[in-house]
C-alpha cells in the first residue's frame, strides 16, 4: 500500500487541515490567536517527537532551535527586509545547520548526559544571544514596521503568518509520518530500542542520529520566526525558555511518544488543560501545581501516553492511530 | 587592578563553597541512582523560605534555623522519593526527568500561590570582615564555613556509619548490594533525602547573602548541573571543587569582560567538559 | 579464507581478555569456539565485529582489513552475529526486528523487499507465525531464534553465533542444530561459541579452544577433546566439569 492509501497518514493531516481551514474561513482574530498557539504547540511537539520518539534521545533544551531560528528569521525579516517565507526558511536552515554542527558531538552522549548537554547548549545560546549586538543584545529586536506593509498592514500580515504556520504544521506531521515509516525510520527505532545492537545489525547510528537531529531542529526554527514576527518583538528571555522546552516534552509524553498522532493529541490536550486551569476560579492560583500533579500521574501510570495506551488496548485502532 | 582581582576572586570562592553544597545534593542523588533531580531548584527555594520564615516570624537565628530546615529537607526528599521517583527508578531517563520535573511544578505552583513571586530577604547582618585590603560580608565567611562543615558531616556519615556505607555500596553496584542483603529501596530513599537536605541547607545559606523569590532556585539548579559536570557527576567532593571553580570563574571573568559573558563561558565550558571528559575534570577517564 | 585473525590482543583495564589470538576460518567451514566461562570468547566476537577496538593485532575479512572499523561497517560487509544475552528490539514486532537486519545488512534492501526477506528468515527458524507479535513478548528460546533470523536476514557471508544452544531443551537443541547445518548448506561460513560439548563436537569441522584469553588448542574435534591442556583447562573449572558430567 502506498502512503496516501493509509488512514494513519491522513488522520492527523485532515484534522489540522480542516481546523486551520475553518479558522481561515471564519476569519476571527481571537480564534486565530488561540489556534496559533495550539498549532505552534503541535508543530513543536511533533518536531521534538521526531528525535525523542523515534531515536529515544531526550533533547531537554530543544527550544534552543526555536530561539536561534526565530532570532535569525526575525533578523532577516526585520533588518534585512527578506520576505516572511524566505526568512522563516532561513531561520529553519540556521537551526538545522547548528544542529548538524553540534549533533555529531553531543549525540555521542547517551541518556541523561545527552539531556544535560542540551540544557547547557540552550543556556549557552541564550547567554550568547544576550551579548550579540546584531541581534539587539539583552533587549532584543522590534519588528521593522515596513515588514508589515508587504502584507497589507499588521492585520493581514497576521493572517499570512497564521497560514504559514498552518502549512508548516502539516508539513511537520507529514515528515513525522514519512520518517517513521521509512527504511531510515526503522533504523531509528532500532537505535531507540538498543543502539549497540542496531549498530551490530548495520545501522549507522551516528549519521542517522545527526540527520534526525537536523530534521527535528529545522521546523522549530521556522516556527520560531513565524511566532516572533506575530509578536512583533523578540528577546532572549522569550526565545530560550527552558520551561517551554519541557512543556514540549510533556506534550509528547502526554500524547504518546513515538507516534505521529501523539504529539497532536498531547499538544492540544495540554494547552486545553492549561487554559482551563488558568481560567478556573478553583485552580487559577494553583494551576502549575495541578498541572504538575497530572503530569506525575501520567508518567507513573500511563507512560505510553494517551495514543500509546489506546493503541495497546484497542487492536483495531492500531492502523488508524499511527 | 590586582587588588580588585584578588577581592573579586575571594568573593567568588567564598560563594563557591555554598554552590558546592547545592551541587553536592544533586551529585549524590545521581551517583546513587542515576536520576537527575529536576526538583532541585525548588527545594533550594524551600530552604530559603524555611530559613526566612523561622527568622522573620519566630525570630530564630538564621544559622540555627538551618537545623530544622535540614530536617524538613530530609523528610521532603523521602516523600518525593516515595511518591514520584521510586516507580520510575528503573524506567528510561525521560521518566525520572519528567517525574522530578512534575514535582518541581508542584512545589513552584504551591509556593507561588502562598508566597507570590515578590522578593524577600533575611534582614540579618553580621557586619563585614576586613583582611588586609579585602573587605567582605561576614555572612560569606560563615557561609563558607557552614559549607565545609556540611561536607565534612556528609563524608563522616558516608564513611563511618552503617547507613552511609550502605549508600556507598548501593551507589557502587545496586544489584550486588541487594544480594548482600542491603534493603536498596530504603537506601535509595535515604540518599534522595540527603540530597534534598543538602539543597535545602544550601538554599538557607544563600538566603543569608541575597534577596530571593520562589523562583530563585532555578539558576542555582543550573549552576549545580555545571558544577556536577566539572567535578564529575556522582562525586560529592568533586562537587565542592567544582563549586569553587565556578565561584572562582564568576569572580574572575568580570574583571576581563562584561558580566553578561559569565553564563556564556560557564555553559560553554559545561558542554565542552561533558563532551571531552564526561567523568569530570578530575574523574578517572 | 574468509576470516583471518592475527595476533589479536584486548585489555579491559588490568584484565588481559585476549592475548595474541591468531587463527583462520576457511570459506564454508563451521569453526567451533570453546573455553571455560570468562575465557574471552564473547570478547573475541566483539573485537572481530568492531564493537571493541583491539590494542593490537589485525582482523581481515574476505581479504579486507577490518580492524577498528565500527560495527555497522563490518555488518555491511557481510558479517552478522547473534548475542549471547539476547537483545531483541523490544517495542518492535518480530518481523520488524528481522527487517532491520535485512535493510541494513549486506544487501541494503528497501522496506518492501526486507519484509519478504524477513518472512523467509523467520520461516527458516520457525518463527513465521509470530511475526506480528512484539519481540519483547517472546520466550528465551524464541528470542534466541529471533537473534538468528535477524542475522540471517542480513544475508551475511560469515555468521558469528554466540551460544545459540544455551538454555534450550534437548529437542530445541536438535532443531537448532538442523537450522545451523541448513545455514551452512546455503554457503554461509560459521564461527560458533558453544558450551554444549556434544553438539559443538558433532557439528564443527574444527575447534578453537580459548583459556584466559589465550588460544590453547586448534584442530579437529577428536584431537581437541584428547588434548591434555584442554582437559586441564576444563577440569580447572568446576562449572564445566559438572556440565561435562551431565552430558
Ligand atoms: N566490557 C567489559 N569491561 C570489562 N571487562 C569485561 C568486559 N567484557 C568482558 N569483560 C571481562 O573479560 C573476560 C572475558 O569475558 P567474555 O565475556 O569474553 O567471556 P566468555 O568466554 O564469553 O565467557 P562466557 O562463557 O561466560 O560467556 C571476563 O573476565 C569478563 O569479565
Ligand atoms: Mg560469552
Amino acid at each position: 500500500m502506498k502512503v496516501w492509501q493509509k488512514p494513519g497518514f491522513w488522520l492527523p493531516l485532515v484534522i489540522v487541515l480542516v481546523w486551520g481551514g475553518a479558522v481561515l474561513l471564519i476569519h476571527q482574530d481571537t480564534m486565530r490567536e488561540s489556534a496559533f498557539v495550539l498549532l505552534m504547540a503541535v508543530g513543536l511537539a511533533s518536531s521534538l517527537n521526531i528525535l525523542l520518539g523515534y531515536t529515544g534521545y531526550v533533547s531537554f533544551g530543544h527550544i534552543v532551535f526555536f530561539g536561534l531560528g526565530g532570532y535569525t528569521g526575525f533578523y532577516l525579516l526585520s533588518e534585512q527586509g527578506w520576505p516572511l517565507f524566505a526568512s522563516a526558511i532561513g531561520g529553519g536552515l540556521l537551526s538545522a545547520f547548528i544542529a548538524g554542527l553540534v549533533g555529531l558531538a553531543v549525540l555521542r552522549l547517551r541518556g541523561a548526559y545527552f539531556a544535560l548537554a542540551t540544557i547547557g547548549i540552550n543556556e549557552a545560546a541564550r547567554a550568547f544571544v544576550s551579548n550579540f549586538e546584531p541581534y539587539g543584545g539583552a533587549t532584543g529586536m522590534f519588528v521593522n514596521f515596513s515588514a508589515y506593509q508587504k502584507y497589507g498592514g499588521p492585520g493581514p500580515a497576521l493572517w499570512t503568518t497564521f497560514t504559514f504556520l498552518w502549512i508548516t504544521t502539516m508539513v511537520v506531521l507529514v515528515a513525522s509520518y514519512l520518517v517513521k515509516h521509512s527504511r531510515f525510520g526503522l533504523g531509528l527505532l532500532a537505535i531507540r530500542e538498543d543502539e549497540d545492537a542496531a549498530m551490530v545489525m548495520g545501522v549507522k547510528a551516528p549519521k542517522a542520529k545527526t540527520i534526525t537531529y537536523v530534521i527535528s531542529a529545522f521546523f522549530p526554527g521556522v516556527i520560531g520566526t513565524l511566532y516572533f514576527f506575530k509578536n512583533g518583538n523578540i528577546e532572549p528571555g522569550d526565545a530560550f525558555q527552558l520551561h517551554m522546552s519541557i512543556e514540549m516534552l510533556v506534550m509528547v509524553m502526554l500524547g504518546g511518544m513515538g507516534t505521529v498522532m501523539g504529539p497532536l493529541v498531547g499538544a492540544v490536550g495540554y494547552q486545553w488543560l492549561r487554559g482551563y486551569l488558568l481560567t478556573s476560579p478553583i485552580f487559577k492560583d494553583l494551576h502549575l501545581a495541578v498541572a504538575g500533579a497530572m503530569l506525575l500521574v501520567i508518567i507513573l501510570f500511563v507512560p505510553a501516553g494517551l495514543v500509546g495506551w489506546v493503541r495497546n488496548h484497542v487492536q483495531r485502532l492500531q492502523k488508524v492511530l499511527e | 587592578m590586582l587588588d580588585q582581582l584578588i577581592s573579586s576572586l575571594t568573593d567568588g570562592l567564598l560563594l563557591g563553597f555554598v554552590y558546592g553544597v547545592a551541587a553536592m545534593g544533586l551529585t549524590l542523588i545521581w551517583g546513587v541512582m542515576s536520576v537527575i533531580n529536576l526538583a532541585h531548584g525548588p527545594v533550594i527555594a524551600m530552604g530559603m523560605f524555611g530559613t526566612y520564615l523561622l527568622f522573620t516570624h519566630l525570630g530564630v537565628n538564621p544559622y540555627l534555623a538551618m537545623v530544622p530546615v535540614a530536617g524538613a529537607g530530609l523528610i521532603a526528599g523521602l516523600v518525593i522519593y516515595v511518591i514520584a521517583v521510586h516507580r520510575v527508578i528503573n524506567a528510561p531517563h525521560l521518566s525520572s526527568l519528567l517525574a522530578t520535573f512534575a514535582v518541581n511544578m508542584i512545589i513552584i505552583g504551591v509556593g507561588t500561590a502562598v508566597f507570590s513571586t515578590s522578593p524577600q530577604n533575611i534582614n540579618y547582618s553580621l557586619g563585614s570582615v576586613e583582611v588586609g585590603f579585602l573587605t567582605f560580608p561576614a555572612s560569606r565567611l560563615v557561609g563558607a564555613f557552614g559549607a565545609i562543615l556540611v561536607t565534612a558531616c556528609l563524608y563522616l556519615f558516608l564513611y563511618f556509619t552503617r547507613a552511609g556505607k550502605a549508600i556507598r555500596a548501593v551507589a557502587n553496584n545496586r544489584m550486588a548490594a541487594e544480594l548482600m542483603g542491603i534493603p536498596s529501596s530504603r537506601v535509595l530513599a535515604l540518599s534522595f533525602g540527603l540530597g534534598t537536605m543538602m539543597a535545602a541547607v544550601a538554599g538557607g545559606l544563600i538566603a543569608t547573602f541575597f534577596p530571593f523569590t520562589v523562583l530563585s532556585g532555578g539558576p542555582y539548579e543550573l549552576k549545580s548541573f555545571v558544577i556536577c559536570v566539572l567535578g564529575g557527576l556522582g562525586h560529592p567532593l568533586g562537587a565542592l571543587v567544582g563549586g569553587l571553580m565556578l565561584g572562582g570563574l564568576e569572580g574572575l571573568i568580570p574583571t576581563f569582560m562584561p558580566v553578561s559573558w559569565v553564563p556564556v563561558v560557564e555553559f560553554g565550558l559545561f558542554v565542552l567538559v561533558l563532551l571531552v571528559r564526561p567523568s569530570g575534570l578530575f574523574g578517572a577517564k | 579464507m574468509i576470516l583471518q585473525v592475527y595476533d589479536l590482543t584486548k585489555r579491559f583495564g588490568g584484565l588481559q581478555a585476549l592475548s595474541d589470538v591468531t587463527f583462520d576460518l576457511h570459506t564454508g567451514e563451521i569453526l567451533g569456539l570453546i573455553g571455560p566461562n570468562g575465557a574471552g570468547k564473547t570478547t573475541l566476537f566483539n573485537v572481530i565485529n568492531g564493537v571493541y577496538t583491539p590494542e593490537r593485532g589485525r582482523v581481515s575479512f574476505r581479504g579486507e582489513d577490518i580492524t577498528g572499523l565500527p560495527s555497522y561497517d563490518v555488518a555491511r560487509l557481510g558479517l552478522a552475529r547473534t548475542h549471547q544475552v539476547v537483545r531483541p528490539l523490544h517495542e518492535l514486532t518480530v518481523r520488524e526486528n528481522v527487517m532491520v537486519g535485512a535493510c541494513y545488512g549486506r544487501e541494503k534492501h528497501s522496506l518492501k523487499e526486507a519484509r519478504r526477506l524477513a518472512d523467509g528468515s523467520l520461516d527458516k527458524v520457525g518463527l513465521l507465525d509470530r511475526g506480528d507479535q512484539p519481540s519483547g513478548s517472546l520466550n528465551v528460546s524464541q528470542k534466541k531464534r529471533l537473534e538468528l533470523a535477524r542475522a540471517l536476514a542480513a544475508r551475511p557471508y560469515l555468521l558469528l553465533l554466540d551460544e545459540v544452544l544455551a538454555g534450550l531443551n534437548p529437542s530445541e537443541i536438535a532443531s537448532m542444530m538442523d537450522t545451523v547445518r541448513a545455514i551452512r548448506e546455503d554457503g554461509i561460513s560459521i564461527l560458533m561459541i558453544e558450551h554444549v560439548m556434544q553438539a559443538i563436537m558433532s557439528i564443527s569441522d574444527r575447534i578453537l579452544v580459548l583459556d584466559y584469553g589465550t588460544l590453547i588448542a586448534t584442530g579437529a574435534p577428536e584431537e581437541v577433546a584428547n588434548n591434555p591442556q584442554v582437559i586441564e583447562a576444563y577440569l580447572g573449572d568446576p562449572n564445566m566439569t559438572a556440565r561435562l558430567l551431565a552430558e
